[in-house]
């Protein structure tokens, strides 16, 4: 799992209140990576994503098995 | 005290030849498979001797118009290989069957070195065709237009376990646990259904509660009766309804759990579970629903969740583990897994994303679609969908996600590619696997339960392997060091 994911666990036992007091203070720059790293990983996935999806998704037909 | 349990899964691979012509899925899996062999290398052919797949746990034998008839008789790819894999040809799809596994940390090592395998199979296949062609192969269940193929799980149990037993106490299990054996999926094979997305890939495929069939009428509880051990003393149990997982955590847990659920049954351990009324429309319900806190009915009018049933299983094994004071340190990782995934589900089972794969799925389809501001009919989210499955590790989106830390891993990349070529060294797949590789000229067939030698005499010779923890480097290692050919080892057996 990414750091952040772990982050946003910790923060889920808490209620709302303490969840935006803990965002505008030190969880501050954890959250701001995690944003640049979702960035990267979205950039990449334009980069590989199969350039004719609508062509590629209707032709993908699997014969049944088990 | 339990009996020591095995496993194997076995997965059909999705498979598409991409380029100017046109080439069927039987072919094009024969392709991949007879790719794999090293050059001057010959098919080894499964010895089909003990094979009974049409044999019920019910107690009878049922002719099926559906079962094929065998590869052999139809010239398809078969091979097995020294990690003490099968790979073959199966309903036109490429079929990888993990050695059999000790452990559940095991069996993700040997399941990932079949990733590696096709992804390397698909490469050596498309090399053989006209340029143009690519070869690609995915990880998946369906191809979401009503075509579904499988991942099975196999379990060698006592035969002295009742089935009836096995039944009725796994299949609450079997419902609950899509909330971590759940591949994910955008929309439903029910027309009419607003279902946008949905935990499992193979839920919408299941029709009967109990039964034979694997590609019709598809039942939560198979009863094929096969042990590919010895009849008398085991039973395989032959589990379906799970789908194929990319995520190490899923595949541990996916298999782990079950071992342990399989000892607390076999000890009688288990405190009885909650039987659920209508279980194949539960299936579907609870896959549709992604909380794992949907209301299910019980028989005796209740109601419980998922989640519910899963700590009741937890509980038992927590408990069962402790007062046995024996865990085996897998046995112990699983169970504490199983606890922080039941916990952080409590909270929102969406934050397994990086854990299971529907979890991780979704996180991805909504990050993307948020970014290209698509809805999830669009064709570019359910390539997403599709692609998270694909194989090859510069373009599959799990395969990039793993790269980049976003999901947890459990096994080194080291392990998996030494598992590519050499078997668990602690069941009967080691003497397989050491008998291919050490004398390749000399094993004509092999089976999950014997091995055909062909020493050059006027008959050839089977060495059955009945015991699934026999055959391993602590029985044989010294003895397979001490002969140079197989007819050596075969005098040394007694054969």
């Amino acid at each position: 799992m990414s750091e952040g994911g772990q982050v946003r666990k910790g923060s889920g036992s808490q209620d709302e209140v303490e969840e935006v007091e803990h965002a505008s203070t030190d969880t501050e720059p954890v959250a701001k990576d995690l944003l640049d790293d979702v960035d990267e990983l979205l950039d990449e996935i334009d980069d590989v994503l199969e350039e004719n999806a609508e062509e590629f998704v209707r032709g993908y037909v699997q014969k049944g098995g088990q | 005290m339990a009996t020591p349990k095995f496993v194997g899964v076995e997965t059909e691979y999705g498979i598409t030849v991409d380029g100017p012509r046109e080439v069927n899925p039987v072919l094009a899996s024969s392709l991949v498979v007879g790719a794999y062999r090293q050059a001057g290398d010959r098919d080894v052919r499964w010895d089909h001797t003990d094979e009974h797949p049409m044999r019920d746990a019910r107690g009878y034998d049922t002719p099926d118009p559906h079962e094929p008839v065998t590869d052999d008789e139809l010239g398809l790819a078969n091979t097995v290989l020294t990690n003490g894999a099968r790979f073959y040809v199966d309903h036109a799809h490429p079929e990888y069957a993990t050695p059999e596994c000790s452990n559940a940390r095991d069996l993700v090592i040997w399941d990932k070195a079949g990733e590696r395998i096709l992804e390397d199979a698909a490469r050596r296949a498309a090399a053989t065709l006209p340029a143009g062609h690519r070869v690609l192969v995915h990880k998946n269940n369906t191809d979401g237009k009503g075509a579904a193929y499988g991942t099975h799980e196999n379990y060698l149990v006592p035969r002295e376990v009742p089935f009836g037993r096995l039944t009725r106490h796994l299949q609450p299990f079997f419902l609950s646990r899509l909330l971590y054996v759940g591949a994910g999926r955008l929309g439903t094979e029910f027309r009419g259904e607003d279902v946008p997305f949905q935990m499992s890939q193979r839920a919408d495929f299941f029709e009967v509660e109990v039964g034979l069939e694997t590609t019709l009428k598809r039942p939560l509880m198979n009863t094929r009766d096969e042990p590919h051990a010895d009849p008398e003393r085991y039973r395989r149990l032959h589990v379906i309804n799970g789908d194929a997982n990319l995520c190490e955590v899923a595949t541990f847990l996916k298999v782990g759990t079950m071992l342990l659920v399989l000892d607390l049954i076999e000890d009688q351990a288990l405190p009885e579970p909650p039987a659920i009324h209508r279980p194949v429309q539960a299936f579907h319900a609870i896959s549709h629903d992604l909380t794992s806190r949907i209301p299910l009915a019980t028989e005796d009018g209740r109601k419980v969740t998922p989640l519910e049933i899963q700590w009741h299983y937890f509980e038992a094994a927590a408990r069962y583990v402790k007062e046995q004071g024996r865990a085996a340190p897998w046995a112990q990782e699983v169970l504490d897994r199983w606890e922080a995934l039941l916990a952080t589900a409590e909270q929102d089972p969406r934050r397994l994303a990086g854990q299971v794969d529907w979890a991780t799925k979704l996180e991805l389809l909504e990050q993307y679609g948020e970014r290209h501001g698509l809805d999830f009919g669009h064709d570019r989210l359910k390539m997403v969908d599709l692609q998270y499955h694909d194989v090859r590790q510069d373009k599959g989106l799990y395969q990039r996600l793993a790269a980049r830390g976003r999901v947890e891993r459990l096994v080194s990349e080291v392990e998996i590619r030494a598992a590519m070529t050499t078997p668990p060294t602690d069941t009967r797949a080691w003497f397989r696997g050491e008998c291919l590789r050490r004398f390749p000229t000399q094993v004509v067939a092999a089976g999950w339960d014997s091995l055909v030698f062909d020493t050059g005499r006027d008959a050839l010779q089977r060495v059955p392997m009945m015991e699934p923890g026999r055959g391993t480097r602590e029985h044989v290692g010294d003895l397979l060091d001490s002969v140079a050919d197989a007819a050596e080892l075969l005098q040394a057996l007694g054969t």
